[in-house]
């Protein structure tokens, strides 16, 4: 950590800029000799490939935003002609498109991590609430962009997603109204949308800024969950973890590669290749995957369920009911480090959470499997289940086993074994009382 | 590293596991009664890491379309000119767009006018809208045939199938199962006790097994110039075949693309393990 003075830079035309725009010592200290713990598993990548996804996102956007056009009778047409006569036109869509789909995938595991080795608690609390901010951001991009294409899941996801707010009292079918501009999802939506789905990228681009630096302020957590106690215990960001983090990024886009050229529309809908048509509903009305566990939350309230009858019905209806579900459970996860009431981040210590954590990332794929099936038995029943297990686990589980769990004895530094292999008892028994403080 | 190597296999895991999430989305085929019917799995030139379209039966299948679909089914995003592509010589493009009229204009005059298509023109709809289109066919309006392929691609079953297909490469394949099926095999008797209103057909694919679509092929219905035996089930799949090319016509081209993509981002992957092992080397985690 004293390793942050400032380089002397060899080429005079870089020093002449550093010492008017200190932008290569910033570089130098944030991402040359930043000092990283050395103890940082593969699950430590996903952060900055989900930076890569953002800045692929942004630039295959711009190029296909100069071919698209924004107007319902041409929109469809404009992708169509993208996928067919522009020059690559076909890889930049279907990058785009499978993009949006990795970067949910990559931000889940993100947040995973996260929750299991606690990188969410004291003192990175900011940290996480600004990565909540950035998947509810990205959220809104993602479905705004899923409405351009205009096929018939983009009319129709956007109809029932929208018509959401009508469920607010009093003021909701106007907010809706306000919404499309207009009495139905039409073309002053999809225009709206074309513009607000070009800006909040760079909405997210800023908060992700905001996200690295406070995350340079608190340092990296690590699977052990314990703070850095000097030199020993970390390496500087350059060369190894510009090599470790190359490494997840190849095999990454080897994945990312096989869904782009070889399975692009696995995790797309086929009616989406089926122009808009206000006057035909499909049969079944499904967002992208990634919002399925949270679709299967917000369906999970019907007139019918015992839950909703004995605690919900006598305040508001089902459909409000379950919107405010919806959002209630992205402000539950943002809450999360209020929640947790243990002193010990990582699961590795402990025994309990760490099955609850696990539970709750079971629990959330399941989700997202029965949001995906229609609206029957057994599949309601599930996806109510399930609905009360998210909640119950985050509010309920997570606080009593931060009370009632035993955690194992920590290591009392990241270089504890290594210093113990070398008959050094003293360092780790002073970095042991000092965890306490 | 013994530790980095589990944590990195628990990551890979953890991707495979949210990679198979984005299965739950495909719709399901269904009936009248709600259970689901898949079609016939069939072979086809185009799946496959280096699959490519069979340009003998998608040219049988241009036959079939154009005088077997074409008299109700437009086919708006192709152009006469995407023709070469299987393998027709620009005179042959050419002469088969003058088959075809245009409306066009306004001319000089200020009037709109008729005019030989060229290849630089859509392939020309059977109808001028959509209202036309239903007046001229009971009410039911004859869907564009452009991505037909790839929007009745509902997938083969359950989740698991659809993900060791994904693996297979099968791509949008079902759309051309489905297709095959309900041409060559879905018209058959209504079972006891099925009603049919006037202008519908039972097909056992069709979602909700009514059809207003008469069967459009029959056996020899089409005279191959290729030779070929005309049967039901052949020009079902060879106009299946043509039209999954006109769903995707870059679909060759992503495919070898993809290959040599692949190839590169192995090796150099490899690489870039040697090399953060190398980096490595000298600092003990524990």
């Amino acid at each position: 950590m004293s390793s942050h003075s400032a380089p002397t830079f060899k080429n005079p035309m870089v020093r002449w800029i550093d010492s008017r725009l200190p932008v290569f010592s910033y570089m130098h200290a944030e991402y040359g000799t930043f000092p990283m713990p050395k103890n940082l598993n593969y699950f430590w990548n996903f952060g900055a490939l989900a930076m890569v996804v953002l800045v692929v996102m942004i630039l295959t956007g711009i190029m296909l935003a100069m071919q698209y056009t924004a107007h319902i009778d041409y929109a469809f047409d404009s992708v169509e002609r993208i996928m067919r006569d522009v020059n690559y036109g076909w890889l930049l869509r279907y990058v785009h498109m499978n993009g949006a789909s990795m970067f949910f995938i990559v931000v889940y595991i993100h947040m995973f991590r996260g929750m299991y080795y606690g990188s969410y608690k004291q003192p990175r609390e900011l940290l996480w609430l600004l990565g909540v901010v950035i998947l509810v951001l990205m959220m809104g991009t993602a479905f705004m962009g899923y409405v351009l294409p205009w096929g018939q899941m983009s009319f129709w996801g956007a109809t029932v997603i929208t018509n959401l707010f009508s469920a607010i009292p009093i003021v909701g079918d106007s907010i809706v109204v306000w919404l499309w501009g207009g009495f139905s999802v039409d073309n002053p939506t999809l225009n709206r949308f074309f513009a607000l789905h070009y800006l909040l990228p760079f909405v997210i681009l800023g908060v992700v800024i905001l996200h690295v630096i406070a995350l340079h302020v608190t340092k990296s957590n690590n699977p052990d969950g314990i703070d850095v106690r000097g030199p020993q215990d970390t390496v500087p960001f350059h060369p190894y973890f510009t090599a470790k983090d190359s490494v997840g990024l190849g095999v990454f886009l080897m994945v990312f590669a096989f869904f782009v050229f070889f399975a692009p529309n696995y995790m797309g809908h086929p009616d989406n290749y089926i122009p808009a048509d206000p006057l035909v509903t499909p049969a079944h009305i499904v967002p992208e995957w990634y919002f399925l566990g949270f679709y299967a939350i917000l369906r999970s309230f019907t007139d019918d369920w015992w839950f909703f009858a004995w605690f919900m019905s006598w305040i508001m209806d089902a459909k409000l009911a379950g919107v405010l579900a919806m959002f209630g459970a992205i402000v539950v996860l943002a809450l999360l480090p209020w929640l947790d009431t243990s002193k010990v981040r990582s699961c590795r210590y402990r025994p309990i959470q760490k099955w609850v954590i696990i539970l709750f990332a079971v629990n959330f794929v399941v989700l997202s499997w029965v949001g995906g099936q229609a609206a029957e038995e057994p599949y309601v029943s599930i996806a109510q289940w399930s609905t009360l297990l998210y909640f119950f686990l985050l509010l309920v589980v997570v606080p009593v086993v931060g009370w009632i769990e035993r955690p194992r004895p920590l290591p009392s530094s990241i270089s504890e074994p290594v210093l113990k292999a070398g008959g050094g008892g003293m360092a780790g028994a002073t970095a042991a009382k000092m965890e306490k403080s | 590293m013994r530790i980095g190597f589990k944590s990195f296999s628990l990551t890979v895991a953890a991707a495979a596991i949210a990679g198979a999430v984005g299965l739950s989305g495909f719709a399901k085929p269904a009936d009248a009664a709600g259970k689901a019917v898949y079609p016939p799995e069939m072979e086809w030139s185009w799946t496959g890491p280096f699959g490519t379209f069979d340009r003998a039966a998608a040219q049988r299948g241009l036959q079939v379309y154009t005088q077997a679909c074409a008299a109700c089914h437009a086919l708006s995003q192709m152009f006469y000119r995407n023709l070469t592509d299987l393998g027709y010589t620009e005179e042959q493009v050419k002469e088969f767009a003058a088959q075809f009229e245009v409306q066009d204009g306004p001319d000089e005059f200020g009037e709109m006018f008729f005019r030989p298509a060229l290849p630089s023109d859509r392939f020309v709809s059977p109808f001028p809208n959509e209202q036309a289109a239903r007046a001229a066919n009971g009410g039911a309006y004859p869907p564009d045939l452009s991505l037909i392929v790839k929007n009745r691609a509902l997938g083969f079953g359950s989740i698991g199938e659809n993900f060791l297909a994904m693996l297979q490469i099968r791509g949008f394949s079902s759309g051309a199962d489905y297709l095959h099926a309900l041409l060559a095999e879905g018209y058959v008797d209504p079972p006891e006790g099925v009603e049919l209103l006037p202008g519908q057909w039972y097909n056992t694919y069709m979602a909700g097994n009514a059809i207003a679509m008469p069967p459009p092929l029959y056996p020899d219905g089409v005279e191959y110039e290729d030779g070929t035996r005309a049967t039901l089930s052949q020009q079902a799949y060879d106009v299946a075949t043509f039209l999954a090319w006109a769903a995707e016509p870059r679909l060759e081209e992503r495919k070898e693309t993809g290959v040599k993509v692949l190839i590169f981002l192995a090796l150099f992957t490899g690489i870039l393990i040697a090399v953060k092992r190398r980096t490595w080397a000298d600092v003990k985690k524990h």
